[in-house]
């Protein structure tokens, strides 16, 4: 862990830029998936939309710097919180359904927002994206963008490390073991799940940030659904049930299809074979498993991962 | 305390309540009797708010509280389990309780407190109560079904109510299950000064602890009475201690 550490630190200063853009691109969908794992291991809720979050920001940001003498710094503030904004409103119409209603209506939705983006020409420049995105002078090198990445990411892990640690995140976790139990206990429980939402579509869209940080344009593929499937297969992969398993993920994803890519087309037919596996073989992924092998080695029945095989039982 | 009136609960053309009336007094323990079908469970809903009625009145200390949403019900005064095993599963028995104890305290909305160090002394106090001092750090969902029962009746406490709902809580329970909680029950009404009201297949449970005992059949109140009334009555024999008992 220590050497990885280390390796994660030092990497812009040894490997060569290809490797720091791979793992940059890494943290920022790692963010992003972590980001809906609040909602999706935490909540219990089935956001099939996420990504919608994540290119909003990184539009917010886009047509912020591009569109108007706001200065960077406001500019980065600014766009998590529309993404959050946006998150109200879209959270605020789909927690009227549950389970899968849920989802699809966020998918409609999302698919909406989709839609416009990539029409209106005029104000988001529809199919071509935003290109050339002015960053400050301190994020120019791929050095500078790599660690401002890292500083973002670590700084976003612990604030969602301690909300999921929280009276919030318990109940949060409550309501999704058994939303019913909870509201005869008193909780408000979709309230309790829009905050919730509110605060993933926040970290989407500091994701969509560094994105832009990273890439310096925007398209509107990223409002697409196909993006979101991709995360939730991240979470999924690395172990909903783990607050780390997402970022996880999100790096076997995002190297496997940057390599993979190079030899085939067929990029999308490995993810369904891996997925298809996945499911199988290992339904609480692959962090899920790691700590499942470990708690049984030591016998310590806490807070590792047997938790859903237990809880599946009931 | 308590008070339903006249209360009817339609599911599109079935009336799965109709004139279901009920007093539960201050400090007394109350068991809703009747065969399956009868209406106990819908009755329960509607008090505590999962459901709504579509005529009568529900008044809870002086107030109506048949328009109320579940969460704010609880917070009136009212908590309850239910007939199936109703816990968190993938969360400790200590944070099962717990989260219901933030709840209560208002709580459930800090963001960046460390839970685990809040309400400690609280919840504790509560698993030891119950008897399941020593389970704190299981997972609710590897419980025994006994003691998933009994955790259920801890975080119902968790809401420091003043009225407790039991629906068939002893349900699947072994013998000696069902002896320990019949003296949990006792000593919660006891000691925590809580009225109490029930349902139950167990006849000898219902008549060993209910002061009072209301009948049901039908989605209807046949009558209330204390025990012995109760036992003595032909109309009661008839319906449910003769025969029908499931």
């Amino acid at each position: 862990m220590a050497l990885f550490i280390v390796v994660v630190l030092l990497l812009p200063i040894f490997a060569p830029s290809f490797y720091t853009y791979v793992f940059a691109l890494v943290m920022v969908n790692g963010l992003l998936a972590m980001s809906l794992n609040l909602v999706l291991g935490y909540g219990g809720l089935y956001q099939f939309h996420h990504g919608v979050f994540y290119g909003i920001g990184a539009y917010a940001i886009a047509l912020i710097l591009t569109k108007s003498p706001v200065p960077w710094w406001l500019a980065f503030i600014a766009a998590p919180i529309i993404a959050a904004l946006f998150g109200l409103v879209i959270g605020w119409i789909c927690i009227r359904s549950t389970q899968l209603y849920f989802g699809m209506l966020q998918i409609s939705l999302g698919s909406l927002v989709w839609i416009i983006t990539s029409r209106w020409y005029d104000f988001t420049g529809g199919d071509n994206g935003i290109n050339n995105i002015p960053m400050p002078s301190f994020l120019t090198s791929g050095k500078e963008i790599y660690y401002f990445i890292l500083a973002v990411l670590a700084i976003s892990i612990a604030v969602m490390y301690r909300v999921v640690k929280s009276p919030f995140g318990a109940t949060l976790q409550a309501i999704r073991d058994n939303p019913q139990r909870c509201e005869a206990i008193g909780v408000n429980v979709r309230h309790h799940q829009l905050i919730a939402i509110v605060i993933a579509s926040f970290f989407a869209g500091v994701a969509g940030v560094l994105y832009v940080g990273l890439e310096r344009s925007v398209f509107p593929d990223m409002l697409f659904w196909v993006l979101s499937l991709e995360v939730f297969v991240m979470c999924l992969l690395g172990g909903w049930f783990t607050f780390a398993g997402p970022l996880v993920g999100a790096g076997i994803i995002v190297i496997l299809r940057t390599f993979v890519s190079i030899y085939t087309e067929y990029w999308t037919m490995i993810e369904g074979i891996i997925l298809i596996l996945l499911i199988f073989f290992l339904p609480q992924g692959v962090v899920g498993f790691a700590l499942g092998r470990v708690g049984r080695k030591a016998q310590a029945a806490e807070e590792t991962v047997q938790v859903s095989e237990r809880g599946a039982k009931v | 305390m308590l008070e339903v009136k006249a209360v009817s609960k339609f599911f599109d053309d079935f009336a799965a309540l109709s004139g279901a009336n009920l007093t539960v007094p201050d400090g007394s323990i109350v068991a809703v009797i009747g065969p399956n079908g009868a209406g106990k469970t819908t009755l329960f809903n509607l008090i505590t708010g999962q459901l709504k009625p579509d005529r009568g009145q529900i008044v809870f200390s002086g107030e109506e509280i048949q328009h109320l949403p579940p969460h704010t019900i609880c917070h009136r005064g009212i908590a309850r389990s239910f007939q199936i095993a109703n816990v968190f599963p993938r969360l400790t028995v200590f944070e099962n309780v717990q989260v219901s104890v933030l709840s209560h305290q208002g709580q459930s909305n800090r963001l960046f407190r460390p839970a685990s160090s809040l309400l400690v002394r609280e919840t504790t106090e509560i698993l030891e109560s119950v008897g399941l001092g020593r389970q704190g750090r299981r997972l609710a969902g590897t419980l025994s079904h006994g003691d998933q029962r009994t955790l259920e009746i801890a975080i119902a406490l968790g809401s420091q109510p003043r009225l407790l709902i039991l629906d068939e809580p002893t349900a699947g329970m072994s013998p000696e299950e069902t002896a320990a909680t019949l003296e949990l029950i006792k000593r919660l009404a006891r000691s925590r000064g809580l009225t109490i009201l029930f349902c139950e297949h167990d006849m000898d449970i219902v008549f060993a602890i209910a002061q009072s005992i209301m009948v049901m059949q039908h989605g209807r109140t046949i009558l209330q009475a204390p025990p012995d009334e109760v036992r003595q009555n032909r109309q009661v024999q008839e319906a449910y201690l003769g025969g029908v008992d499931a």
